[in-house]
């Protein structure tokens, strides 16, 4: 189906919202996972990790009540759009709205912009440039919706980022090992408790992308669907917790509310492993909007 | 594990007397500085417009909007990653007699050495907590430079600012090094199996 004339400038108020909202509106899966750390840290007699949690559980709450930012990072827009292909999108068009929608959120809210070039560090003031916002674009059968998901990725958790060409040789071993160190040298920087997103296989291109899949727009508690994976997911999570890193790194048991693996095949010579990280407040906002302009808020 | 409430800015004693995990709450006015702050400072070698003689430097670039009479509301405010600018903190302690640097992810051991020698705490606040810190903070009473915004000096007006942990003392101690080193410990103790019936490694 062909959208309404109206569907696009209802898309560049749904992006303006979505980023609003992921800003200022914890979802409930990350809510929940830092709550069952709280009661964790209190079983374990950790009176810093517990006051940190509490506090961090405090301020999501400060922020539901008076509708203001959890966090200050307005990070990079990263946009997740899944079109039906029942939907004959101006796919041009589309991402149009959603960069107005960016600029619209940063002038009216309004939000700290953080865009800068590169090599000048000049601010463009409207949380878009030059690749921003990023969006990453998905195709789904038998639908004549689009869905969208937004995270303003915050800077601290995304400047915890690794890529390494592992060797087969060094196999599982290796890639358990790859991740723990990335996990130690990051410390207390990227916001512990964090959630850790792994990316295994593809081009190195293509494991970092998945890593960022996994560790912001993955929810806390789904499982890869692959038993293998999904066991390695579980392994991981246990030895990064093991580590006593805690919330912002000043000790406890609760370093990361989850790790999730996304993984591709690869090249019979390559092991490529990616780790993305996001920071406690894990940020994202989901809509689902037909071709009326409908929206349904997730 | 005590709790203090200070008032800034502080004296050397206020400071000398905190222990690690020590939780502390700020009133009185503290200022706030950043990576380009302090590229200005020590890179280009301007001097401070402000006093920061015993003050309580806030690593942070603070949300904020400029209002018709030049003055400026608080929007977001919260606190960045203190790492990033370890260099700087040295001269902060040494060269103008900063007595606490609040902030989140740490420092390291030339800090830390500095807190010891001049008599200084780092503060870790909980990072990303901005909602309730933009609460703390009753007013944005100065701003210089405000051609680096918002990366300008700051002066904010508190109340009841935390909760603070003292993470790195001015004994010598860091927790950050303390758990860093647990970790490493914890993590040397790890087996890294394969999985079991997985394929293994290379080919056959």
């Amino acid at each position: 189906m062909t959208p309404d004339p109206s569907f696009y400038e209802t898309l560049e108020v749904v992006a303006r919202d979505l980023y609003v909202k992921a800003l200022q509106d914890i979802p409930t899966d990350v809510r929940g996972a830092l709550s069952r750390g709280l009661e964790v840290e209190k079983g374990e007699g950790n009176a810093t990790a517990f006051r940190i949690l509490s506090t961090i559980l405090e301020n999501i709450h400060v922020a539901d009540e008076q509708k203001t930012l959890v966090c200050q990072d307005t990070g990079l827009p990263v946009f997740r759009v899944a079109i039906g292909n029942r939907l004959s999108l101006d796919v041009p068009r589309l991402q149009e709205s959603l960069r107005r929608g960016c600029e619209r959120a940063t002038a009216e809210r309004p939000l700290r912009s953080n865009t800068v070039h590169p090599l000048t560090r000049k601010h463009t003031g409207t949380n878009t440039g030059q690749g921003i916002p990023i969006v990453k674009f998905s195709f789904v059968s038998d639908s004549d919706q689009i869905q969208i998901q937004m995270a303003p990725k915050g800077s601290g958790s995304e400047n915890m980022s690794f890529l390494k060409m592992l060797n087969p040789s060094e196999g599982i071993t290796g890639i358990k090992k790859f991740v723990l160190q990335c996990i130690f040298e990051s410390g207390a920087r990227p916001c512990p408790p964090m959630i850790v997103g792994v990316g295994i296989g593809g081009t190195s291109d293509v494991a970092m992308n998945l890593a960022k899949e996994a560790s912001t727009f993955r929810h806390i508690g789904s499982r890869n669907s692959d038993p293998a994976v999904a066991r390695l997911e579980e392994e991981l999570l246990g030895a990064i917790n093991q580590t006593g890193i805690g919330p912002q790194g000043l000790g406890g048991a609760t370093t990361a509310l989850a790790l999730n693996i996304e993984w591709a095949h690869t090249h019979i010579s390559q092991n490529p492993v990616a780790v993305n990280i996001q920071c406690w407040r894990g940020e994202r906002a989901e809509v689902v909007v037909d071709g009326h302009g409908n929206t349904t808020w997730k | 594990m005590a709790e203090y409430i200070l008032e800034a800015p502080l004296e050397e004693a206020d400071v000398r007397k905190l222990k690690l995990e020590d939780t502390v709450l700020i009133n009185g006015t503290i200022f706030g500085i950043r990576d380009a702050t302090q590229i200005r400072i020590f890179d280009e070698g301007v001097e401070p417009p402000a006093d920061l003689s015993g003050s309580v430097c806030l690593h942070t670039a603070p949300g904020v909007k400029k209002l018709p009479d030049g003055k400026y509301q608080k929007l977001s405010i919260g606190t960045t990653t203190s790492t990033r600018m370890d260099r700087f903190a040295p001269g902060l302690l040494e060269k103008y007699k900063v007595r606490a640097i609040v902030g989140k992810g740490g420092l390291l051991q030339g800090s830390l050495d500095a807190m010891h020698k001049f008599g200084a705490v780092y503060l870790a606040i909980v990072g990303g907590a901005a909602a309730i810190e933009t609460c703390q903070i009753e007013e944005i009473e100065e701003v210089w430079w405000e051609d680096l915004m918002p990366e300008c000096l700051w002066k904010f007006r508190v109340r009841n600012f935390g909760p603070l942990v003292v993470a790195m003392d001015s004994q010598g101690h860091s927790l950050y090094r303390d758990v860093q080193q647990r970790a490493a410990g914890k993590i040397a103790q790890l087996t890294f199996d394969e999985l079991p019936d997985s394929p293994g490694c290379g080919t056959s």
